[in-house]
């Protein structure tokens, strides 16, 4: 069954995934034109695009869990993934700039004076040197330490719920589960847990 | 006094009401959930009638009122108010209601009642927002004395001449148009009057970022964000925001209650 599925993932191309993966970006836009996401859009669409980053975010650190603790390989997907949620993090930003805040000198104060907003921008800038290196070029030119830069995704992950968690009124449940999915995500990878728990799979060159 | 009054009920005229669409589906009301189209959703399953208010603390007839003798004693009139939530979003909603302190007149404040604590029903079987504790329940909101009797201090009973919808706080509410929406209490079952400054929802939950007065200030931020500018409700994926005013435009009536007080230390 397991293998099946490996088999029928392996088959999907990646393009598939960039595709897909773009639609909701113009859609919710679209939407939010023609008031399908309510009478206040700009919060809803700066909202819609937060929480699919997140959403990817979690998809992409469950990828490695995924393959070492059920035997489940998208390791072909995970810079699509990755480089998708740099594009809604990128939308949410630019409908926080462009539609919500709008002014630039306010837009400078929140960044230095909100510490949600601080961390989510911390967050967006820690992602720019791992979308820019997502791609086989820099991962041959950057050899060992490409593989540690992009540990700075555990960081982002963090960053990105906790920026959730802040922005909330009052202590509401669904940005702290969020964060709870993304500190067990980052809990699996201790090196006690992986060492015991690892199933053996196969490695597959890419 | 009567000259600011009359100022007021000119400005009155200049507004341009948002849209029942507007008013009625964008709320906060936590007992049904915390995104805005929650209340809309799920307060249907409210019941509001029968309905009846606590009145008690020091007034001269305290007992429990009930809500159509209230109706029946009071004279309903509209109140076109600018409506200006913390989150720096705003509204102008046209009210039907009548003044606080008639309602407070009729159970007979007492000389060293100081201050007015509202609440609002608590009933977690109709209450799905209540199931988990995003708030202390039940909500709970308070004015000083002088606040409360204030002319423009309203308990509104409908919106746009029709009763108040369950998302709004049928069947009476509070509205205090100077102040941050969540001061506007909603579905009133309570009213205290004290001699102490009573607990407050958002206050208790988080001191620092909700004071009990929550006027409208755009100098005093919120440690979130700037109280500067709003936008208001209703402009589209393109709406431009627009400066908040000192006591969301009702200052000439209101800046009195406050002579001698730091608004930024008393927030």
């Amino acid at each position: 069954m397991r293998d099946r599925l490996n088999q029928t993932l392996r088959r999907v191309p990646t393009w598939v995934i960039y595709m897909l993966g773009m639609l909701p970006a113009p859609w919710f836009f679209y939407q939010g034109l023609t008031g399908a996401l309510g009478v206040e859009p700009i919060k809803a669409l700066e909202h819609k695009y937060g929480e699919l980053a997140l959403q990817l975010l979690v998809v992409s650190l469950a990828i490695t869990p995924m393959r070492t603790h059920l035997g489940i390989n998208l390791l072909k997907f995970r810079r699509a993934v990755g480089l998708l949620c740099f594009f809604y993090v990128s939308c949410h930003l630019l409908v926080w700039l462009v539609l919500d805040v709008q002014l630039l000198d306010q837009i400078v104060a929140d960044i230095i004076k909100r510490p949600y907003i601080t961390i989510g921008m911390a967050g967006f800038v820690l992602m720019l040197p791992l979308a820019l290196t997502s791609n086989n070029w820099s991962i041959r030119r950057l050899g060992p330490m490409w593989r540690k830069l992009h540990k700075a995704t555990y960081v982002i992950g963090l960053l990105g719920a906790v920026h959730f968690v802040m922005l909330v009124k009052g202590v509401q449940l669904e940005p702290l589960i969020y964060l709870a999915v993304i500190i067990g995500l980052l809990a699996l990878r201790l090196p006690g847990r992986r060492s015991s728990t690892t199933t053996p799979v196969r490695r597959q060159r890419a | 006094g009567l000259g600011a009054m009359a100022g007021g009920a000119q400005a009155q005229d200049t507004l341009e009401p948002n849209s029942w669409e507007d008013v009625t589906t964008y709320c906060n009301f936590y007992e049904f959930g915390t995104r805005k189209g929650d209340p809309a959703e799920n307060a249907h399953l409210m019941t509001t009638s029968p309905w009846s208010v606590t009145i008690d603390g020091m007034v001269d007839r305290p007992g429990e009122y009930d809500f159509q003798d209230i109706m029946s004693e009071m004279t309903v009139e509209e109140r076109i108010y600018r409506f200006r939530c913390v989150e720096a979003w705003s509204m102008v909603v046209p009210w039907n209601g009548f003044e606080l302190a008639d309602l407070l007149a009729m159970a007979g404040v007492q000389d060293s009642a100081k201050y007015v604590a509202f609440e609002t029903l608590y009933r977690p079987d109709e209450m799905p927002g209540t199931a988990y504790r995003v708030l202390d329940w039940p909500y709970r909101e308070g004015l000083r004395l002088d606040e409360a009797m204030h002319p423009l201090t309203l308990m509104a009973t409908g919106i746009f001449g029709k009763d108040l919808p369950n998302q709004n706080g049928a069947p009476l509410r509070l509205v205090v148009p100077w102040k941050y929406g969540f001061k506007s209490i909603k579905s009133i079952v309570r009213i205290t009057l004290t001699d102490k400054e009573p607990p407050t929802s958002w206050n208790m939950s988080n001191s620092r970022e909700y004071g009990f007065y929550s006027n409208v200030n755009p100098e005093v931020s919120h440690p979130r964000w700037s109280q500067a500018t709003e936008r208001r409700i209703g402009g589209g994926l393109f709406a431009k925001r627009q400066p908040t005013t000192m006591f969301n435009g009702y200052e000439d009536e209101v800046a009195s209650l406050y002579d001698g007080m730091d608004l930024r230390k008393s927030f």
